[in-house]
């Protein structure tokens, strides 16, 4: 009875032994540098990869016409709101002539007088010429003197040149008027083409430079996207490439236009290129200028080959690769890479054939000692 | 021949195996916390490994860009990628920051990476566990798995709002937070560019500046606006050497002929581990120390007791005419072994709970054997003081009690 009772004790002790030798064994190798590594694979497939560009911008109008005076002065009114529909020859606002009326009225004086002055000038011309051949006719009868003729010729000259005076004078006149009624012409702001009313910047009552802008007209159905792509990711860029353009207000909404025109300058300091959208039918409402717009670009579909994810890429030092399964251990082989799509594929075109099994995701970073295991899902990861 | 300690054992197994469980929770805890202390310096190294880099170039007499802030022109990485070494530079950014999900957020460093650029160019996480990696330029990321966020997750990150497109791990800050990676270009607003309130208080105090609203020269207002949101600087160029590169003879270059502070693996490391996390990791070295002393004491304090209870049956064994060479030896095996299944227990404990710890508890190998040694000195001199105890006791005792 004794002795059972000794053994059982023995069994329950060696019991209690086992099962922590059991889990000791379990958490030395299940964890720390022995565990294996989770890892999912798949296979290296041949497909039709079709490549996209992605970019950003914002809703700008390729015609943009800021109205404005041609020389300081205060607006008196203007009878356009922003939203207004203009057309081509409109007068959309007026600046207020201030002295410049009062400045014609005394310029039209001004040539009268100056008319006046050629009248006179012309008697004077008119009488030193009758004087002139009297004396002509009385130095033939020598019933005068040879200088006293010279003194009346040289009366003729001198009246000549006054008259010449007082009509160029007066020209000048007439011009400095017509400059004025020119002035006062351009003091009428006008619509130079058809066009929706965008920024009215300022109010009546308003003291502008010359040359400030004071009504900006869009003309709508030149709306289009200035788009940014970045440089790096810029190949195949072309215009007349199908886009996808969602607005930030857009909801999801996809609007579709072309690449109208690369620009022929990029921007140097942020690496980007910039290019010009337009919409193949113009969205209703149209969206504000300066709106968000995310751009997509389709580029041509290529030809068939092995694509792998872009997860599966990995570094090597300097090389470039994926870990391929062989016989269930992971060797790293150097690949040379193709083009990649947006949704994170990428082709193969050297290192890897159709049918491999390569590593896509990982719990680690692998080596070429690495102990393995192939799991459908990472732990931790939830699906 | 009968194993003393063996019977002993028998005899009263339940109180010895339940003894050996209390103090394997308390060895338990001294690994854990060992664990966190190394869990610790793995996050700051980690850190490094993640960014894949040779060389860090910073702004000048900076620390930069993980212990101090640091803010470079972000095309000087052209000049640097020009200098003999050189075979990769990327920019990178690095915003420790709130992330919104939600109604809910998550503190994370946010890292801003040059996508579309070569494939796993420095700063890229290197490995994912989930999806794929940024293709688009703008508004897509890749999160740590410990931030829980999921794919296809839509998270917020200042004015925008970021599709989560892959899941990567281990990918943490020196402070243990998840990593979310988003485009450089988009980081680059997220740390210099304010929100929208502070945009348009920004505008009214320019334009209330005469200095820039000139009377007549409206345009001078926007282009000072222009310039304000405008944000061309970054934290870091993160420089990969050619292969069998010299770290110290590029960097030095750099330092010479690009006047900018560049840090080697082996400084970062020193400014991680021996300046960032410095106090707080001697913090947990202190208590490391101390639960040490404590677990010790108790180890020892067991053993006696468990000796001391038992002292009536020594007083036999030495009046039969026992050895004390065997009584001795009873004692220290009994020692040894209530240390291995402590030791057992404790291991177990530490493995099983280090993942529910909110920060990484790294439990190595190493650190697992020194504790088996420490625990088996520590039993084995706790046996001696009750072995002296066991060997003074009068036979006498046995009888006369």
């Amino acid at each position: 009875m004794n002795i059972t009772a000794m053994q059982r004790r023995k069994l329950a002790l060696i019991a209690v032994i086992a099962v922590l030798g059991a889990l000791l064994a379990y958490v030395a190798l299940r964890s720390g540098p022995l565990a294996p590594i989770a890892v999912t694979t798949a296979k290296v497939e041949s497909q039709s990869l079709r490549p996209a560009l992605f970019g950003v911008g914002t809703i700008d109008a390729e015609r943009t016409y800021r109205v404005g005076p041609t020389f300081a002065g205060r607006v008196r009114s203007l009878t356009v709101n922003v939203g207004d529909r203009v057309v081509a020859g409109q007068t959309i606002g007026e600046m207020d002539p201030v002295d410049l009326d009062d400045r014609m009225a005394a310029q039209a004086s001004a040539m009268q007088g100056a008319e006046a002055a050629v009248r006179e000038a012309t008697a004077r011309q008119a009488y030193a010429a009758s004087e002139a051949g009297r004396y002509e006719s009385l130095l033939a009868a020598r019933a005068t003197s040879e200088e006293v003729l010279a003194a009346k010729r040289q009366e003729l000259v001198a009246a000549k040149a006054a008259a010449a005076n007082a009509r160029s004078n007066l020209e000048r006149m007439r011009a400095d008027l017509s400059g004025l009624q020119s002035q006062r012409g351009n003091l009428r702001l006008i619509a130079p083409a058809s066009g929706i009313v965008t920024l009215r910047e300022v109010e009546p009552g308003t003291v502008v430079a010359g040359g400030q802008t004071v009504i900006e007209i869009i003309d709508p159905a030149s709306l289009w996207v200035d788009v940014r792509i970045d440089q790096v990711s810029s190949g195949g860029l072309r215009a007349g490439l199908p886009a996808r353009v969602q607005l930030r207000s857009g909801d999801g909404k996809v609007l579709h236009g072309r690449v109208l025109r690369i620009e022929p300058r990029a921007d140097p300091i942020t690496e980007e290129t910039l290019i010009k959208v337009v919409f193949d039918t113009l969205p209703t409402p149209l969206p504000p200028l300066g709106e968000f717009a995310e751009v997509t670009l389709d580029l041509a579909p290529i030809a068939k080959g092995p694509v792998v994810p872009n997860a599966a890429i990995r570094r090597m030092g300097d090389r470039i690769g994926v870990w391929k399964l062989d016989d269930g251990d992971p060797v790293f082989v150097p690949v040379e890479l193709g083009k990649a799509d947006l949704g994170g594929r990428v082709q193969v075109l050297k290192g890897l054939d159709d049918g491999d099994t390569i590593i896509v995701y990982s719990e680690q970073e692998l080596g070429p000692n690495s102990n393995i295991s192939v799991v459908d899902r990472i732990p931790g990861v939830t699906p | 021949m009968i194993s003393l300690a063996g019977r002993d054992i028998l005899h009263s197994w339940g109180k010895f195996v339940f003894t050996g469980v209390g103090l394997g929770l308390l060895i338990g805890v001294t690994l854990v916390m060992a664990g966190v202390y190394r869990g610790m310096v793995d996050d700051g190294k980690a850190l490094l490994d993640n960014s894949g880099a040779d060389l860090w170039v910073v702004q000048r007499d900076t620390l930069g860009p993980y212990a101090e802030s640091s803010s470079i022109s972000d095309d000087l990485y052209r000049t640097v990628l020009a200098m003999p070494g050189v075979a990769e530079a990327a920019n990178v950014t690095y915003l420790t920051m709130q992330v919104r999900q939600g109604e809910t957020d998550v503190r994370a460093m946010v890292v801003g990476i040059m996508p579309g650029a070569a494939w796993g160019s420095p700063g890229w996480p290197s490995y994912l566990v989930e999806g794929r990696q940024i293709t688009r330029g703008h508004y897509e990321a890749v999160a740590d798995i410990a931030s829980g966020f999921g794919l296809g997750d839509e998270i917020t990150i200042r004015r925008n709002r970021y599709q989560v497109v892959g899941l990567t791990r281990r990918m943490v800050s020196s402070s243990g937070d998840p990593m979310v990676f988003i485009p450089l270009k988009d980081a680059q607003e997220a740390q210099f560019l304010k929100d929208n309130e502070a945009i348009w208080q920004n505008r009214r105090r320019t334009a209330a500046n005469p200095a820039f609203n000139r009377p007549g020269q409206p345009d001078i207002l926007d282009a000072v606006d222009a310039s304000q949101a405008s944000s061309t600087s970054v934290n870091a160029i993160l420089v990969r050497l050619a292969p069998g590169g010299d770290a110290e003879a590029v960097a030095q270059a750099i330092r010479r002929w690009k006047r900018l502070t560049v840090h080697t693996r082996a400084e970062m490391e020193d400014i991680l581990i021996g300046k960032l996390i410095a106090t707080s990791s001697r913090q947990i070295g202190m208590f490391l120390a101390i639960l040490s002393i404590v677990s010790a004491a108790i180890v020892a304090f067991i053993i006696y007791s468990l000796t001391m209870d038992k002292i009536r049956e020594i007083a036999v064994l030495k009046l039969i005419g026992t050895r004390n060479r065997t009584i001795a030896g009873m004692i220290l095996q009994q020692a040894l072994a209530l240390g291995t299944i402590g030791f057992a227990v404790g291991k177990i404990t530490a493995t099983f709970a280090a993942p529910y710890f909110p920060k990484y508890v790294l439990l190595l190998p190493m650190d697992a054997i020194a504790g088996f040694i420490a625990v088996m000195i520590i039993c084995a001199l706790a046996s001696l003081i009750a072995i002296r105890m066991a060997l003074k006791v009068d036979p006498a005792e046995a009888i006369g009690g």
